[in-house]
C-alpha cells in the first residue's frame, strides 16, 4: 500500500459516498405523494436502502470497469495473471461487513415496522401491545386509538364501503384527514388486496374472513385504490377512489349520502363484460362479474 | 469413496446397441449424458423462443394504457403461460441439460449414476411441454391464474367441463416436478459416488458444488409443491375443499405449499449460474478463483437458508407480525453467502489478464446486473418497503434482472464457453459480441423501467393501466422488442457454427478441467482410462498437472 493507492481509494470512496447521498435524496422523488403517516416512515427507509445500494452497486461496477479497462489483453496473449488463491483477512472482512449490514438493516426495518403498527389479521401477538416496544409514530399529534371504522367489501370486480354508524354504502372510500382509520375488510369470492400507492400500504383480503387494517391519512386529496392480488379476468379495472377530506366536509358528505336512496354503482368490469362491441383479438369464456353493488353515494369522477 | 471399474465383465450387446453417430441420436432414447444434455438444451431453447413470443405480445399490449390489443382473458393466459414456460420449460431444463453435459466430465465419470433414469427424466420434458401447449386448443383456453395459480382464482371454472386449462396446467407442473426429482436423485448420487480417483470434494470445480447444492434443494423442497399441486388438482377436478374457503378450506395454505418450494426454486435456478461464473472468470482472467473453498461452501449455506425464507412472498397475505419479522431476518441473511461469491468473483478478475471474448462479456454483464438485482432483493426483504411494492412491477423488474439478466445471460455465457467442447467447432466471435451488446442493452431497457413503475404503484398482471405510467412502459416495450431481436444473432451463430464452424481444438481456452483433457466432442464413454486427479481445479498461474495420467485419457 503506497501513498498513491491510499489516496486513490480515498477519492473513490468519497465519490461513492457523495453519489449515495445524492441518490438517497432523489429516492423520495420516485415515489407517489406521501398521503399517510406510514408513508413517511417507509420513504425514509427506502431512501436509506437506496443510498446503501448505490454505494454497493457503484462500488462493484467501478472495480469491474476499472479492471476491464486497465487489465484487458489481446485474445492471443498467453500470459497468466498472478497465482492468488485467496486472502483470509479479506474474506473475513467481506463476510462480516455484509452480515453486520443486514443485521442493521433488519433491525432498522423492524423499528420502522413497529412505528407503523400496521395491523393485519391473526393479530394475536400484535407487537404494538407488547411491553418494551417503541410508541407509535406521530402519537403526539394524532389520536392514539382508531376512531373511524369503515367496512370494505371486495368482490369480482368491484369495491364498496359501508359506514357502520350511519349505514351509508359508498362506491368511494371517504376518510377524514389526520384521523386513524380502521378498515374491516371482507371478500366475497377470491383473495383481493387493498392497495393505495400514496399510502404505501397493502393488505390481502381473504374470502370468508374479516381482515382488520389500520392507518392514518394525513394529506387531503383523491387517491386511487387498486386490487393488488390477482383476482381474475377484470383484475386491472377493479379500482376505486379514496377521498381524504377535512373532518367538516367528511361529515357533510356522510349526511348527504345518508339521505340518498341506494342505486347500482358504476362498474367498469360489469359494463365491459356486457359490452359485446369491444374489438379485440381472441377471448375465452370468463367468470361473470358479480352485479354492481347498491350504493347511496356514487363515485365522484 | 471412488468408483473403480470392475474388470472382466462383458456387457451384453442388447443393453447397449451401437449408438448412432448422427443427428438421429438426438431423437432416440439415448442414455449418453452428453446426448441427453444437448437434448435438454435444444428442447428448452425452443420453449424459450415460445415463451419469448408470448412476452412480446404482453409488451405489445402494455405499450398503451388501454387494453386494446387482445382480450383480457387472453392477456391473463399470456403472462401465466409466459411464466410457466420460462421457468418449467426453459430455465430448469436448460440448467439440467448443462449440468448433465458437464458434471460427469468434470468429476471424471463415464456417465451419470442412472443413465436410463436420466433419459426418462428428459423425455418427460417434451411430453409435459406439448401437454401444456395443447391447453390453447381447449374451449375455455389455457390456465389464467398466473404461474402461482393461487386458489380461489385458479379453482374458479367458467365452463361445465372438468378438463380446463388449469387442470392441464397442474398436470404439466406435477410431471415437471417428477422429472426434476428424478434428475435430482441422479445428480446427487453421481456427485457423491461417481467421482474419479483423487477427485475429493475440495478438488471439484465450483460448478459441480453449485449443481450439488441446487439439486439438494430439489430433493428437499419439491415434494411440497407436488403435494400442493395434487391437492389443487383435487380441488379443481373433484370438488374437495383443501383450499376452498366456502367449505372451510384455507387458501393461504396453498401459498405456503407453493412458496415452500417455489422460493428455494429460484436458488435452484441461480446456483448453477454462480457455478458458471466461477468457472468462466478464472479462465478468462488467467487467475485462480479467489477463496475457492469459501465460495464452494457458501453454496451449501445458500441451500440451507433457502428453505427458511418462503414467507417473504406473503408479507401482505395476512401474515402475523412476528412471522413477518422472522422471515425478514432470514431473507436478508441470503445476502451474506451471495455477497461472498460476488466479492470473490471481483477479486478473481482483479489484476488478472482479461480476455474479453463472448463468454467473459456475458459473465461480466450478468455480474453487474446480478448485483443490482441483489440490492432490490434486499429492499424487498424489508417488510415495510415490501408492503408498498409487493405485487408491483418493482418485483417483476427485480426477478427479471435475476432470471434474464443473471440466469439467462449466464446460460448464454456457458453455452458459448462450452460450445467448442460440445460440438467440436468454434462459434463466431463477432456474432457473439453482437448478441451480447443487444441483450445487455435490451435487458436494461426492458427491465430497469419496471422499478420506477413499481415504486409509483403499477401492479403486476394488469392488462390496462393508468395513463401516468405510459412513458416507462413504452421504454420497457422498446427494450423488450430489442431483447427479442437479440436472440437472432445467437440462433444464426449456433446453427451456422455447428454446421460449418472452424474445427475446435480440445482445449481452445487453455482452461484447466477434466472436460478439457478429452477430445472435442468427447467420445461416448468420456475417458479411455479414468483420470487420477492430483491437484485442484483452478491452478492458473502455476504449472501443476491436473491429473497424473493425462496422456492415457484419450484414445490413440
Amino acid at each position: 500500500m503506497n501513498l498513491k493507492t491510499i489516496v486513490g481509494i480515498g477519492v473513490y470512496v468519497a465519490v461513492l459516498i457523495a453519489a449515495s447521498i445524492w441518490v438517497g435524496q432523489q429516492a423520495y422523488g420516485w415515489l407517489p405523494p406521501q398521503a399517510s403517516a406510514e408513508s413517511m416512515l417507509i420513504d425514509d427507509l427506502f431512501s436509506l436502502f437506496s443510498a446503501i445500494g448505490t454505494f454497493i452497486l457503484l462500488g462493484i461496477t467501478g472495480l469491474v470497469l476499472y479492471t476491464v479497462f486497465t487489465q484487458s489483453v489481446s485474445r492471443f496473449d498467453t500470459s497468466d495473471g498472478p497465482h492468488m488463491e485467496g486472502n483470509v483477512k479479506l474474506e473475513i472482512f467481506w463476510t462480516a461487513v455484509p452480515l453486520l449490514l443486514v443485521f442493521f438493516l433488519a433491525a432498522y426495518s423492524y423499528q420502522t415496522y413497529q412505528q407503523m403498527a400496521v395491523r393485519g389479521p391473526m393479530d394475536l401477538v400484535h407487537l404494538h401491545h407488547m411491553p418494551g416496544t417503541t410508541p407509535t409514530a406521530y402519537a403526539a399529534d394524532l389520536e392514539p386509538e382508531p376512531v373511524e371504522e369503515v367496512e370494505v367489501y371486495a368482490k369480482q370486480w368491484a369495491w364498496s364501503f359501508r359506514y357502520p354508524d350511519t349505514g351509508v354504502v359508498s362506491a368511494d372510500l371517504h376518510l377524514p384527514v389526520n384521523k386513524r382509520v380502521r378498515l374491516l375488510m371482507t371478500a366475497d369470492d377470491v383473495i383481493h388486496g387493498f392497495y393505495v400507492p400514496a399510502f404505501r400500504l397493502k393488505q390481502d383480503i381473504l374470502p370468508k374472513r374479516t381482515t382488520e387494517f389500520e392507518f392514518t391519512p394525513v394529506r387531503e386529496g383523491i387517491y386511487r385504490l387498486n386490487d393488488s392480488q390477482f383476482s381474475g379476468t377484470y383484475f386491472a379495472i377493479m379500482t376505486a377512489n379514496v377521498v381524504v377530506e377535512s373532518p367538516d366536509s367528511y361529515r357533510q358528505w356522510l349526511a348527504r349520502a345518508a339521505a340518498q336512496p341506494a342505486v347500482p354503482a358504476e362498474n367498469p368490469a360489469y359494463s365491459e363484460y356486457t359490452n359485446k362491441r369491444l374489438k379485440r383479438f381472441g377471448g375465452w369464456k370468463t367468470i361473470a362479474p358479480a352485479p354492481p353493488p347498491l350504493v347511496n353515494a356514487l363515485a365522484e369522477r | 469413496m471412488t468408483n473403480v471399474p470392475v474388470e472382466g465383465i462383458a456387457i451384453p450387446e442388447v443393453a447397449h446397441p451401437e449408438p448412432q453417430n448422427n443427428w438421429r441420436k438426438y431423437f432416440s432414447f439415448s442414455t449418453d449424458h452428453k446426448v441427453i444434455g444437448i437434448q435438454y438444451l435444444v428442447t428448452s431453447f425452443v420453449f424459450f423462443l415460445i415463451g419469448g413470443l408470448l412476452s412480446m405480445v404482453i409488451r405489445a399490449e402494455l405499450i398503451t394504457p388501454q387494453a386494446d390489443l387482445i382480450d383480457r382473458t387472453l392477456y391473463n393466459s399470456m403472462f401465466t403461460m409466459h411464466g410457466t414456460i420460462m421457468i418449467f420449460l426453459w430455465i430448469f431444463p436448460s440448467l439440467v441439460g448443462l449440468a448433465n453435459y458437464l458434471v460427469p466430465l468434470m468429476i471424471g465419470a463415464r456417465d451419470m449414476a442412472f443413465p436410463r433414469l436420466n433419459a426418462a427424466a428428459f423425455w418427460m420434458v417434451p411430453v409435459f411441454g406439448i401437454l401444456l401447449m395443447t391447453s390453447y386448443f381447449l374451449p375455455a383456453g389455457t390456465a389464467q391464474a398466473g404461474w402461482w395459480s393461487y386458489p380461489p382464482v385458479s379453482t374458479q371454472n367458467p365452463t361445465d367441463s372438468v378438463i380446463t386449462g388449469e387442470f392441464v396446467w397442474i398436470l404439466a407442473v406435477a410431471i415437471s416436478g417428477v422429472s426434476s426429482i428424478m434428475g435430482a436423485v441422479n445428480f446427487v448420487t453421481t456427485i457423491v459416488r461417481m467421482r474419479a480417483p483423487g477427485m475429493t470434494f475440495f478438488r471439484m470445480p465450483v460448478y459441480v458444488w453449485t449443481v450439488f447444492s441446487a439439486q439438494i434443494i430439489q430433493l428437499a423442497a419439491l415434494p411440497a409443491l407436488t403435494a400442493g399441486a395434487i391437492m389443487l388438482l383435487f380441488d379443481v377436478a373433484a370438488g374437495t375443499a383443501f383450499f376452498n374457503p366456502d367449505k372451510g378450506g384455507n387458501p393461504v395454505l396453498f401459498q405456503h405449499f407453493f412458496w415452500f418450494y417455489s422460493h428455494p426454486a429460484v436458488y435452484v435456478m441461480v446456483l448453477p449460474i454462480f457455478g458458471v461464473f466461477s468457472e468462466i472468470f478464472p479462465v478468462y482472467s488467467r487467475k485462480p478463483l479467489f477463496g475457492y473453498r469459501v465460495v464452494a461452501v457458501s453454496s451449501l449455506l445458500i441451500t440451507t437458508v433457502s428453505v427458511l425464507v418462503w414467507v417473504h412472498h406473503m408479507y401482505a397475505s395476512g401474515t402475523p407480525g412476528w412471522m413477518r419479522m422472522l422471515f425478514m431476518a432470514t431473507t436478508m441473511l441470503v445476502a451474506v453467502p451471495t455477497g461472498i461469491k460476488v466479492f470473490a468473483w471481483v477479486a478473481t478478475i482483479w489484476k488478472g489478464k482479461l480476455r474479453l471474448n463472448t463468454p467473459m462479456l456475458f459473465c461480466l454483464g450478468a455480474l453487474i446486473m446480478f448485483v443490482f438485482a441483489g440490492i432490490t432483493g434486499v429492499m424487498l426483504a424489508s417488510v415495510p418497503i415490501d408492503i408498498h411494492v409487493n405485487n408491483t412491477y418493482f418485483v417483476v423488474g427485480h426477478f427479471h434482472y435475476i432470471v434474464y439478466g443473471t440466469i439467462t445471460m449466464g446460460m448464454f455465457a456457458a453455452i458459448y464457453h462450452w460450445f467448442p467442447k460440445m460440438t467440436g467447432r468454434m462459434y463466431y466471435e463477432g456474432l457473439g459480441k453482437l448478441h451480447f451488446a443487444l441483450a445487455f442493452i435490451g435487458v436494461n431497457l426492458n427491465f430497469f423501467p419496471m422499478h420506477p413503475l413499481g415504486l409509483q404503484g403499477m401492479l403486476r398482471r394488469v392488462s390496462s393501466y393508468e395513463p401516468e405510467y405510459a412513458f416507462w412502459n413504452v421504454v420497457a416495450s422498446i427494450g423488450a422488442f430489442l431483447l427479442g431481436m437479440s436472440t437472432i444473432p445467437f440462433i444464426l451463430n449456433m446453427v451456422g457454427a455447428w454446421v460449418q464452424g472452424k474445427p475446435a481444438p480440445d482445449n481452445p481456452w487453455r482452461a484447466i478441467g477434466l472436460e478439457w483433457l478429452v477430445s472435442s466432442p468427447p467420445p461416448v464413454e468420456n475417458f479411455e482410462e479414468l483420470p487420477v486427479v492430483v491437484s485442484g481445479p483452478y491452478g492458473y498461474g502455476k504449472s501443476d498437472p491436473l491429473v497424473e495420467n493425462a496422456a492415457a485419457l484419450k484414445e490413440g
